[in-house]
């Protein structure tokens, strides 16, 4: 019994934290209505993402702290055993951070667009003018 | 002058803001260049960015505004691009269509250097700063987009709005 | 390395560097930004007919970027299936940036026309990246790029496009991150990120659950971007409030590039092996069958024009996706469905071209102000009951080609359902598209309507959507003479399809 929730959840607590966070920001995204609400919640779906990705780079023994090191080859330290974490995860999520950025940047214009068009940013609200619209015409 | 006045300047964060502004810029100028340590690019254009935001915070959105106009940014955009784009395609036209595109070390650099990852790691500089050069004007471009109101010159919604 | 392959990253790079040059050229003389862009994407539909060409000759092409060699560096891999896409989606941006001169010009404000057409340079070259990428990751970052210069472009439009674009960056950024941990879980089981060299590593880690939930991950969010049947809430907005060069854009060459990048990751990374070992096509296959039926109905039940054929591209993709579903089962594989990828192309972008000149012409959105429209604007009128006529199915043209293809596929496969759902929704089509040809045709303007005085729109609008009503029904008898039909067997061998059980 402590052997199978040791293996199943101490050893993978990393994926446990990161699908909880996934989980909190796809709440966010659905459940709240204030527009920008829901973009908080994308940005914290992104960030639980980016954290999975990362943990997975990092190589070493022992539990919880594994000792691999930041991936810089320096000329003395390769003969002395040091182990490099796999640095291919963090260069691939420097991408998909700049992606996140640019996607939140679009998102904010379009909610500022929004609120000058429409004097809110409660999706509530903004619905009922758009109803109040169609039937007016 | 009044409407600065009315904005509150205060001489201690002015002259730390001074201080500070060229260290940011010159550590982020050290993280752009990623072939030597930690870093690349993306990170060092965020770096100088985050040092115009800090300007743009303590002395005022409208100065921020006059001293770094949207077509300098536009510009520096459109170089930064041209830096990375172009050297890959310099790189095929260089070999006459025998190297791929990114393929920096067939940009036959002065030939006292002779080793082909030297070359490759001098111009993966180049192309580094060019990047940088992009991500801050479109960092400032944004923070300027977002914060600024073209018809009224109201320092206090544009300060609000930037921080909200 | 030959010149001709270097060709696929110059089709990508040009692009990219052509984009900056329209903002630059952009601050110092308007007017050049439309013939930048259009002799940019000139240039890269040569290109790409050349690689077509070669491709077929003497063979895939495989691109090392910066010359790291696979698995380690990025690579492009351009074979058939590829090449075939790569035409369509650069030959309907072709047309529709010819279409856009006019009708942006009416649209968006004149100091933003810059900008603007940065913006739709940068959706093609994301576009021109997806269909000739090899390699997972790079797939993903291209599908974000012609994204997000996607959701800026329809918000272009003003009012009711602001919450139209909102609710598809939030729905399309949810679904590809959906693809990327798809991509997480197979990196983290097998250590590569290349497409080809996952197609050699997965077939020993079938059973294994990561693989398993990276294909519905996957799926999923792939499904999301190609508006697939239950997740297709973003497209009807997205597509009716858009600009009009950018509802033509999105609706066939941003569709058909979604559903070449699903294509690509079913059958190329996890082979038919995989996917025959869980039901799962019979799932696709329910699915695509409800949404021919349920886009059918709903599109007879609107009144503005570009929803209606926004509903009927959602029962398109039904079709689509039907052709996928029966691949395996059948010894026609996946022609079908990448014969309906070029003709709904075709079909459905001369249809939002016809409305989008209404629109412009007139103002008029909703089909009951269209009466007697078949007089005042004969040629926009003409394109659109050709490829109406096209859409229902009528003999030599391309509608009528995938209708055949489909039922001779289910019968192949033995399913008689779904020739029956095919006929059904041929019949609800009939409905919709007969009652605005009847409306713009037969209809004479009654007392109290309104009457519209209008003349043809301009020739740079109507020019286009003739091209493509004439090359419906032209590819269509090039269809029946057999004359693709190498080109498909190729792609179904290098697929693994074809060969039933």
């Amino acid at each position: 019994m402590i052997e199978w929730i040791a293996q199943h959840i101490f050893e993978k607590y990393n994926y446990w934290i990161s699908i909880v966070i996934m989980l909190i920001g796809f709440y966010a995204m659905i459940a709240k209505e204030n527009l920008l609400k829901k973009l908080i919640g994308l940005s914290i779906f992104q960030t639980a993402i980016f954290l999975f990705y990362i943990s997975l780079s990092d190589i070493g023994t022992g539990w919880g702290l594994r000792f691999g090191t930041a991936p810089i080859i320096w000329e003395q330290g390769i003969h002395e055993g040091y182990m490099y974490v796999n640095p291919l995860p963090h260069v691939l999520m420097l991408t998909g951070i700049v992606v996140s950025a640019a996607t939140l940047a679009v998102a904010l214009a379009l909610v500022v667009r929004l609120y000058e068009e429409y004097g809110t940013i409660e999706e509530e609200e903004i619905l009922e003018m758009e109803m109040g619209i169609e039937r007016g015409t | 002058m009044s409407a600065e006045k009315q904005y509150g300047r205060d001489v201690v964060i002015e002259t730390i803001v001074r201080l500070m502004i060229p260290f940011i810029q010159l550590y982020g100028l050290y993280v752009m260049m990623g072939t030597e340590g930690a870093g690349g690019g993306f990170q060092g254009g965020t770096v100088i960015a985050a040092s115009f935001v800090l300007y743009v915070t303590a002395f005022g959105i409208t100065r921020g505004r006059k001293n770094f106009p949207e077509s300098w940014n536009a510009a520096f955009k459109c170089l930064g691009l041209y830096l990375y784009a172009g050297i890959g395609l310099l790189c095929i036209i260089f070999s006459l269509g025998a190297a791929e595109y990114l393929n920096y070390a067939a940009v036959p650099l002065s030939n006292i250097i002779g080793h082909a990852d030297t070359r490759a790691l001098m111009i993966a500089d180049v192309v580094e700063i060019g990047i940088g050069m992009t991500v801050m004007a479109a960092f400032v471009s944004l923070f300027f987009d977002l914060a600024w109101k073209e018809e009224s010159v109201e320092e206090e919604e544009g300060g609000g709005g930037a921080e909200e | 390395m030959l010149p001709i392959e270097q060709f696929p990253v110059l089709v990508v790079a040009i692009s990219l560097l052509s984009a900056l040059t329209i903002l630059l050229a952009g601050g110092v003389n308007r007017k050049s930004c439309f013939f930048i862009s259009l002799a940019t994407i000139t240039f890269q539909f040569i290109l790409s007919i050349f690689i077509l060409r070669h491709v077929l000759t003497v063979g895939t092409i495989h691109y090392w970027l910066g010359g790291w060699r696979p698995p380690w560096g990025i690579e492009y891999v351009v074979d058939v299936l590829n090449a075939y896409v790569l035409i369509i989606v650069l030959f309907l941006s072709l047309l529709a940036a010819i279409y856009s001169k006019r009708s942006v010009e009416q649209e968006i404000e004149a100091r933003k026309l810059p900008v603007f057409y940065t913006l739709f340079q940068i959706l093609v070259t994301g576009l021109a990246g997806v269909v000739v990428t090899g390699d997972m990751f790079n797939l993903y970052v291209f599908l974000e790029i012609a994204s997000l210069a996607g959701y800026a472009l329809i918000a272009a439009a003003g009012g009711r496009a602001l919450r139209a674009s909102y609710n598809y960056l939030i729905l399309g950024a949810l679904g590809i991150c959906f693809y990327l941990l798809a991509i997480a879980f197979l990196y983290s089981v097998t250590g590569t990120l290349n497409m080809a060299d996952l197609r050699v590593l997965l077939p020993t880690l079938y059973a294994n659950k990561a693989v398993q939930t990276a294909f519905v991950f996957a799926f999923i969010g792939l499904g999301i971007k190609c508006a697939i049947f239950p997740l297709h809430t973003w497209q009807p907005d997205a597509y009716t409030y858009a600009p009009s060069a950018i509802s033509v854009i999105i609706s066939t060459a941003m569709a058909k590039a979604s559903i070449y990048a699903l294509i690509r990751v079913i059958f190329s990374v996890f082979t038919v092996d995989f996917i025959t070992l869980f039901p799962i096509f019979d799932i696709i296959s329910w699915i695509a069958a409800i949404a021919m039926i349920f886009g059918s109905i709903l599109a007879i039940a609107q009144f503005d024009l570009k929803r209606m054929l926004a509903y009927s591209s959602i029962a398109n993709i039904g079709y689509i996706m039907l052709g996928v579903g029966l691949s395996t089962s059948t010894t026609l594989g996946l022609t079908p469905a990448l014969m309906h990828i070029l003709n709904h192309a075709l079909m459905k972008g001369c249809l939002f071209m016809a409305a989008c000149a209404f629109i412009y012409k007139a103002d008029l959105r909703d089909i009951r102000d269209l009466v007697g429209l078949g007089r005042k604007m004969p040629y926009t009128c003409f394109a659109f009951l050709l490829a109406s006529l096209s859409m229902i199915g009528l003999p030599p043209s391309v509608g009528f080609v995938t209708k055949l293809y489909l039922i001779l596929a289910a019968l192949d496969a033995g399913e008689y359902i779904f020739v029956a759902v095919v006929f059904f929704s041929t019949l609800l089509m009939i409905v919709y598209f007969w009652h605005v040809i009847e409306i713009m045709y037969i209809r004479v303007e009654g007392g109290g309507g309104n009457k519209i005085s209008t003349g043809e729109a301009p020739m740079s609008m109507f020019i286009p959507g003739l091209v493509l009503a004439v090359l419906c029904f032209i590819m269509g008898i090039i269809w029946l003479i057999g004359t693709p039909l190498p080109l498909m067997d190729a792609i179904n061998s290098g697929l693994g399809l074809g060969v039933v059980p």
